[in-house]
């Protein structure tokens, strides 16, 4: 278990010593973010902008304008929402070298409930062209996404899991942008997952191999551009689609997995995620169990969408 | 650019003439544009580009340029003729402004553009970019100069005054802000839609230097970015009194005309007006 935020922090500081002209923007959320680690080793290249989230979109445009590699940090709500226009027209619509880090993702927001969660940020990113989008499932995932985004050149939307959750991979996982992993094989379902819901996945398939029931867990960390042959394949090889994230099932991985087997290959599928309510304060645990975000939920999901599509 | 044997003022003076001109052409051939917010700023952005800036039209990108980001986007026909006529790009391009498929899209994009600095169109966005580029020229050390020309109406965007407060807390002296004071917007008078002032004293509240010129004057306008220059530890305001649709006689100061193309009669009259002058 690592907390997926400190993962992010311990990253940004190690990127920050390869490459100089990565620079850090933060709106008083440092010490939420792990940003703070950054301004503490990096202290000139670090920009405290205040409360004012759609100023720190400008400035980083401008900083990426000449140069930079800005990374933008705030809670993943209001770098996706109250700064959004900024986003679209200062640094996508120009194509410009920024990573905006999202953090306190879908409903784990630490207790503070509907106001700091964000269930619809993945939705309003994929409808903006240029932006690549990332939801890491653990914090060997992020400490590699963070120095691969540093590398690609344009937008990048990089959600960060506030707390701890389970390691999955090891140092000799390799993340790339765009690249689906299958965590665990099997021929009865295909859950596919992004974020912390990988690990719920992983649990989910435990539960439905004890019945007999062998689904195959797909890591989709990447959204947008996604792994469209991934999922064809996993169409083709178990005719069962069940996804699983941490965000409303609107707009979001469910949607775009959606998007791609209408087309390629339509089957059987069920979207487990937020439905289309706002959250509320309360641990992790009990959110996911009160929101159907749970490996329980997810399992049973995938034994009902298999007796459907018999 | 300095022409042997003629008053600079003058020739700034002519090089206004021909961009208004290109401005009501290319608006009224596209059938789409702001000539109002366009011709207000039209002796602002020649005296920049003509007799301040430090650029090279043959090095658009060149990080140790000075930069100019029009803030309101609106007013891009002034920035496309004042760019073609320093030689940025063929003035046979201004034809094509707003069809489809061309460079010249009605609101600047800078990935298309020769000399165009920054992407803008949505308004209040301008003052955080020159905010990044300033601290990005001061962390790599370059005295580069950024400009942001912002609109008056667009100072009811709260990002403005986001911006206006982070400038003013990096203290960025390498950054000046130009106030397009023309006091007419979209749906009528500012004062009426949404008062901005008293604009000198919210700027110096912010901590910044506070400069007040006519923006159709040269000699003003050039004193004015000078001043700038020397004034260290804060960011500097120059708020120019402009008049909308200046050097047109049926434009001036209506509201009506901030995004209403002339007809083609109405542009004949326009350039003889201009020409006569």
């Amino acid at each position: 278990m690592t907390a997926i935020r400190d993962a992010f922090g311990k990253a940004l500081v190690e990127l920050g010593g390869k490459n100089d002209q990565v620079v850090v923007l933060d709106a008083d959320l440092g010490s939420s973010t792990r940003a703070d680690l950054f301004a503490k080793t990096f202290p000139e290249r670090f920009f405290q902008m205040g409360i004012a989230e759609q100023n720190m979109m400008g400035v980083a445009a401008g900083l990426a304008l000449s140069g930079k590699i800005p990374f933008v940090t705030s809670f993943a709500t209001f770098v996706t929402k109250r700064a959004c226009d900024q986003v679209a027209i200062s640094i996508a619509y120009p194509n410009l070298n920024v990573k905006i880090i999202g953090a306190y993702t879908g409903l784990f927001s630490g207790h503070t409930g509907a106001t700091h969660q964000a269930i619809e940020d993945i939705s309003i990113m994929r409808g903006i062209p240029n932006i690549v989008i990332i939801d890491p499932a653990d914090a060997e995932e992020m400490r590699q996404a963070v120095p691969v985004i540093a590398d690609y050149r344009g937008p990048v939307y990089l959600r960060e899991t506030r707390d701890e959750w389970p390691d999955i991979f090891g140092a000799d996982y390799q993340f790339a942008i765009g690249k689906s992993t299958t965590i665990i094989e099997g021929q009865d379902a295909s859950i596919i997952a992004c974020g912390v819901m990988t690990s719920e996945s992983i649990r989910a398939a435990a539960m439905l191999a004890k019945q007999g029931i062998k689904a195959q867990v797909i890591n989709m960390s990447t959204i947008k551009p996604i792994d469209r042959q991934a999922i064809v394949t996993a169409a083709q090889q178990t005719g069962i689609i069940i996804t699983a994230e941490n965000h409303s099932i609107f707009g979001g991985l469910g949607s775009a997995v959606a998007e791609v087997l209408v087309e390629e290959l339509p089957c059987w599928m069920r979207r487990v995620g937020i439905p289309d309510v706002f959250g509320e304060s309360g641990s992790n645990q009990e959110l996911m169990e009160k929101y159907g975000l749970s490996a329980k939920h997810i399992a049973e999901v995938v034994m009902h969408t298999i007796k459907k599509g018999r | 650019m300095k022409l042997q044997g003629v008053d600079p003022i003058w020739a700034l003076e002519q090089r206004a003439k021909a961009v208004r001109k290109h401005v009501l052409t290319m608006i009224s051939h596209a059938q789409v544009g702001h000539p109002g917010g366009s011709l207000s700023c039209v002796d602002l952005l020649v005296a920049l580009y003509f007799a301040v800036l430090r650029i090279d039209p043959r090095q658009p990108s060149c990080l140790e340029r000075d930069q100019l980001i029009l803030s309101k986007g609106h007013a891009a026909t002034a920035l496309y003729a004042t760019l073609a006529e320093r030689g940025f790009f063929p003035l046979e391009w201004l034809a094509t402004f707003g069809k489809i498929n061309s460079a010249l899209q009605v609101h600047p994009d800078r990935n298309k553009v020769p000399g165009v600095d920054a992407s803008t169109g949505a308004l209040g966005q301008g003052l955080s970019i020159g905010l990044g580029v300033s601290l990005a020229a001061s962390l790599d050390q370059r005295d580069s100069r950024i400009f942001v020309l912002l609109g008056d109406g667009e100072l009811q965007e709260g990002q403005i005054w986001e911006a206006a407060m982070a400038c003013s807390h990096y203290k960025v002296d390498n950054l000046v802000a130009i106030v397009d004071l023309n006091q007419v917007q979209l749906t009528g008078p500012v004062s009426t839609v949404m008062g901005i002032q008293p604009l000198p004293s919210k700027f110096k509240s912010f901590g910044w230097n506070v400069l007040e010129i006519d923006g159709h004057q040269f000699p003003q306008i050039l004193e004015a970015t000078g001043a700038a220059k020397s004034c260290r530890g804060k960011p500097t305001v120059i708020i120019a009194r402009t008049v909308k649709g200046k050097g047109c006689s049926f434009m001036e100061n209506k509201s009506e005309w901030h995004g209403r193309a002339p007809t083609s009669d109405e542009l004949c009259q326009a350039l003889a007006e201009l020409d006569r002058d």
